[in-house]
Parts: structure tokens; sequence; C-alpha cells
């Protein structure tokens, strides 16, 4: 009889299942995957290592900060600054037709660029910054009103709304066309006031280090372990039946399923109904280059652009992906501390991710799929050196993930990245016992579901 | 133990969950909240270190009796009296 099970080996499940161990708990997580990591992962490939999901940690506060999410996951976890090995980007643009954002880690680069682009804005920028910061993410109000009418009430000038509203959708948005306000300030936040930062080493070190630490502290760990149902009596369950048909005991359960996905498992009654997984799935295609992007004139960390000025933030309807909008990321634009080179990437990388349509993408029969990738590679890239420099004869090697991969790792429904477009966010369910953390209770980002994953421990699994 | 020594164990037990906070100067009559960047999920780590290292249980109503370093270590002295240091 396990005190707790947890369901999946992400940054949310491991970090709460790190608090429940170090409290003495008997905790055991299944992953379905023959890996960690869920939906931040890493491989090798062909004599190289890649990282998924991660672009850059958000959340990111420099050494010595006590508040905000960073901070709080620290001391909760246990573990020193520079555990994590961060180093801050060197710095971020919105690029949008005729105009561009510069962003980094301090508030007042994007608020001077706002100044010089926008000038009859700055006031009503700063009233929502003034807003934002009063805003408490650990007990939310009025977190489903629409990001884009408080945004109205604010800002005149519509590009610019769309220009703020682009990397904070991307970056962790799970509702179609509008955000949720809370949702906004938790992403304007952890991106615009916090900022982003990487270790060297990747998302493996995070992982690693979490993993390492939930396991000193007898948690543990079964790979290769779907779960198949949650078994429920009387609003109450009592444990897992696994796809091989074992069962185990537990006095209560954790999931980082999803919300849908959790509640199909359940074996009692049929509750899925209502609530909707998530629409919004992407491609993303890693390009390795025989250059560092700074060779080819091009420092910024993370690229947001969208090519026209209103910005399409939904499921393509016609095509596979739309890229009209995606983000451009490059590894190695980071303030990394060593001076030597051997120390940095070995290669140079640019990331590049568009929003593409699940469906679309799982149905291809094999070989159109190999195809279609390879097509939509070439596009993406077309789309984004309009706003990078263009880097296509310098590709060395190539790999892409499309939402069918997605859909195999995390087993999300659709390959919904940031999950449902509802959240549960105090993680409870209509069974006793059971509850949900991850992106489905309201957190993203590296920093959001490791929160989330404590946070969900802290409240109900540790008091009684 | 004696207050003295509840006293040592709730600083011991700060320093874990607030490493860079400096503790020299806390003054046990202000309540922690005022004078360190504790949140409630901090605060709830000061209960189940307690229960880790000493067995002591504190029921979930008597979490306010925790504000202080004067009101947890007198809340604390009944309950830890026959606790070995």
């Amino acid at each position: 009889m396990y005190d707790t099970i947890i369901i999946g080996a992400g940054m949310s499940g491991i970090a709460a299942g790190i608090r429940l161990a170090y409290y003495d708990q008997k905790v055991c997580i299944l992953e379905r995957h023959y890996t960690i990591g869920g939906l931040n992962s890493f491989y090798r490939l062909r004599g190289r290592s890649y990282d998924v999901g991660l672009h850059a940690v958000t959340n990111f506060t420099p050494k010595g900060t006590k508040k905000g999410p960073f901070a709080r996951l620290l001391r909760q976890l246990r573990f020193r600054w520079e555990d994590f090995a961060l180093s801050p980007q060197i710095g971020s643009t919105i690029a949008f037709p005729g105009v561009k954002l510069d962003f980094g880690n301090d508030l007042e680069l994007l608020l001077s660029e706002i100044r010089a682009s926008f000038p009859n804005q700055v006031d009503g920028f700063q009233a929502i910054v003034d807003r934002i910061v009063d805003y408490d993410d650990l007990s939310p109000e009025d977190y489903e009103l629409s990001a884009r009418e408080l945004l109205a009430e604010h800002i005149t000038e519509p590009l610019l709304i769309e220009m703020l509203l682009c990397p904070l959708m991307w970056y962790g948005n799970a509702r179609e066309d509008d955000m949720d306000f809370g949702q906004f300030c938790i992403m304007f936040r952890s991106i615009f006031m916090e900022g982003f930062a990487r270790p060297l080493a990747g998302v493996r070190l995070i992982l690693k280090n979490l993993v390492r630490r939930y396991r000193e502290l007898g948690g543990e760990l079964r790979l290769r372990t779907g779960v198949d149902q949650i078994h429920v009596q009387d609003g109450r369950t009592t444990g897992v039946i696994l796809d091989d048909g074992t069962e185990l005991e537990a006095k209560r359960v954790i999931s980082s399923a999803g919300w849908v996905e959790t509640m199909r498992m359940c074996d009692d009654i049929d509750r899925v109904n209502g609530r909707q997984a998530g629409q919004l799935s992407f491609v993303e295609s890693i390009s390795v280059l025989d250059k560092k992007p700074s060779e080819l004139g091009y420092d910024r960390t993370i690229l947001f652009y969208n090519d026209s000025e209103k910005f399409h933030w939904h499921r393509p309807k016609d095509e596979l992906c739309d890229v009209r909008t995606g983000v451009i990321c490059s590894p190695n634009n980071f303030l990394y501390e060593s001076d030597d080179e051997s120390q940095k990437l070995p290669d140079g990388i640019i990331r590049i991710t568009t929003i593409a349509d699940f469906e679309g993408w799982e149905n291809l029969p094999e070989e159109q799929y190999r195809l279609e990738k390879l097509k939509w590679y070439d596009r993406a890239i077309a789309s984004a050196v309009r706003f990078v420099p263009d880097f296509r004869g310098h590709v060395v090697d190539t790999d892409t993930f499309t939402p069918a991969t997605i859909r195999r790792f995390t087993w999300h429904d659709n390959g919904a990245v940031y999950g449902a477009p509802l959240k549960q966010l105090d993680g409870t369910t209509d069974i006793e016992n059971l509850y949900v953390c991850g992106t489905d209770q309201g957190f993203v980002g590296i920093i959001g579901s490791i929160i989330s994953g404590i946070s969900i421990a802290n409240q109900y699994c540790l008091r009684s | 133990m004696t207050p003295n020594e509840i006293r040592d164990v709730i600083l011991d037990i700060l320093e874990d969950i607030a490493p860079d906070e400096d503790l020299t100067d806390l003054k046990d009559d202000i309540a922690f909240r005022d004078q360190l960047e504790l949140d409630s999920m901090d605060f709830l780590d000061i209960v189940m270190e307690l229960r880790k290292r000493y067995r002591v249980q504190i029921p979930e109503e008597d979490y306010p009796e925790l504000a202080s370093m004067q009101s947890t270590c007198k809340y604390l002295e009944p309950l830890m009296k026959d606790v070995a240091v």
C-alpha cells in the first residue's frame, strides 16, 4: 500500500514526489514512457544531444531573490540556486511587420521599447503592469476573465495588444484566440518581469537533479509502466490498475495525465463529458548549423514572429500547420558564464515552432507523414527567415517533432502542449482522494509545472 | 525540551527552509511573516519539519499559533517538554 501514487514522471509529478518522499511518505511515480520528462525531455540522435520542450526556463530570477516562483521552488525542494545552473538570456524580440519590440530579463527594456514605438501607450502599459503585480497566483481571483478585454481597457493601439499577447500565448495559453486573465498574469510575470534562462546542459540537467533528489529520498519510479485504470469505489480511489493488469493500492492518487485523460481512466462511471481537451499543438524543428548563430549575425535568444498585424492563435483548419506565426529559439544565445569555448554548445542550433493540427498529423499514413515533415520543415523555415538571417545554407542535421510525437510522449489528447482550456486550479476532482497536477491544474512552464506538483502535494497529501 | 531549546529547533528549521534569510536579528514578538519572506507553503514546512524530526503533530486549526517565534515556543512547550534534545 502506497501513501501516494503519482501518474506521470514529468516535472510536476517528480516535484510532487520529492515533497512527499521528503516527508517520509511511501510514494511511487508511474510513467508509461521509457523515459522521464513528459513534455520536457531529451535524447541523442546521430551523435548529438537534443532537447524537447524547454526553449528557456521562464520565471528566472537572480541568485538571492526571495520572491517569486523560482525562489519558492528552491526553498520547497531544498535546492540551491546553483543546482539549476541557469544562465540568463541575451535578449529576445517580438517581431511584427514593420515593428519590433526587444525585451530581456528587466522590464525596463520592454518599457523603453514601447515608449519608442508606441509613445502614447506607455501609461496604459504601466497600468497593466500595476494590476499584474497585485495578482496572487496561489489564490487566484478573476482567473477566467478575458485578457483581451483587460488589455483593451488600457491600451488603445490594437497592434500593441497583439504583440504583447504573442509571446504570452505561445508560452502557455491552452485557450484559442483569447487568454484567461489569470494565465495572462502568470505568463506576463514569468516572461516580461522575471525572464528567460537556460542551463548549458539543457533540460536534462534539471530533470536529472529532480530525479536524483527523489530517489535519494526513497521515492520509487517505474518507467514503461502505464496506468490503465484508476480504481474508484464509493467516491474514493483505492489505487490503480496497470496496463499489464497489476493492481497497486494507494491512499491517494495524483495524476499529471491531464484532466480529460485522468477522468477517462476512472473505472466507476463515465465522466468524460463537457470538458474539452486542448486544441493547440505544435510542430517544432531543430536545425543543427555548421556555424554559431552569432557568426551569422544573430544574437536573439527567442524571437516571436507574426507576419500580419493580427495574431492568430488557434488550431489550423485547412492545413497541417500555420506558419504565419512562430517561435525561433537559439540555445546558443544565452549568457553562459565560461569563456572556454569547449564549455559552450558544440553546434549552432536553431529551433522553430509553428502551430499544428493534431488530427491531420495523426491520421497521415507513415510514408506521407515523413514527406509532410520535410515539407513543413521547409515552409516553417521559409517563413522564419523573413525575421532572422537566412541560415539554410548552414544546416548539417535536423530533427522534427509533430503533434503525433507529443501525443506519444505526453499521452495528452490532441497532443495539446498546454493541456485543456479549462483549468482545475484547486487540483481536486469529484473523487475524494484523486487530484490533478501539471498543465491542467493551471501552471505551465518548467518552473510553473514544478510549483504545481509542489502545491498539490502540500495542499492535499501532507496535512492529514 | 526547554523553551530555549525549542527556539533553537525552530531557528534550525527556518535555516533549512529559507537558507538565504539572515536570522540573527529575528524579533521573537514580531510575526515571521513581517520580517521574513515566508509564504503559506513555507509555514507548512515548519509544521512538517516538526513532525518529521520530533513526531510532533500539529492540527491544522492550530497553524495560526505558529505566527511568531514567541507564540510558536509557547504553543510547543507543552507538546515538546518530554522530547529529548
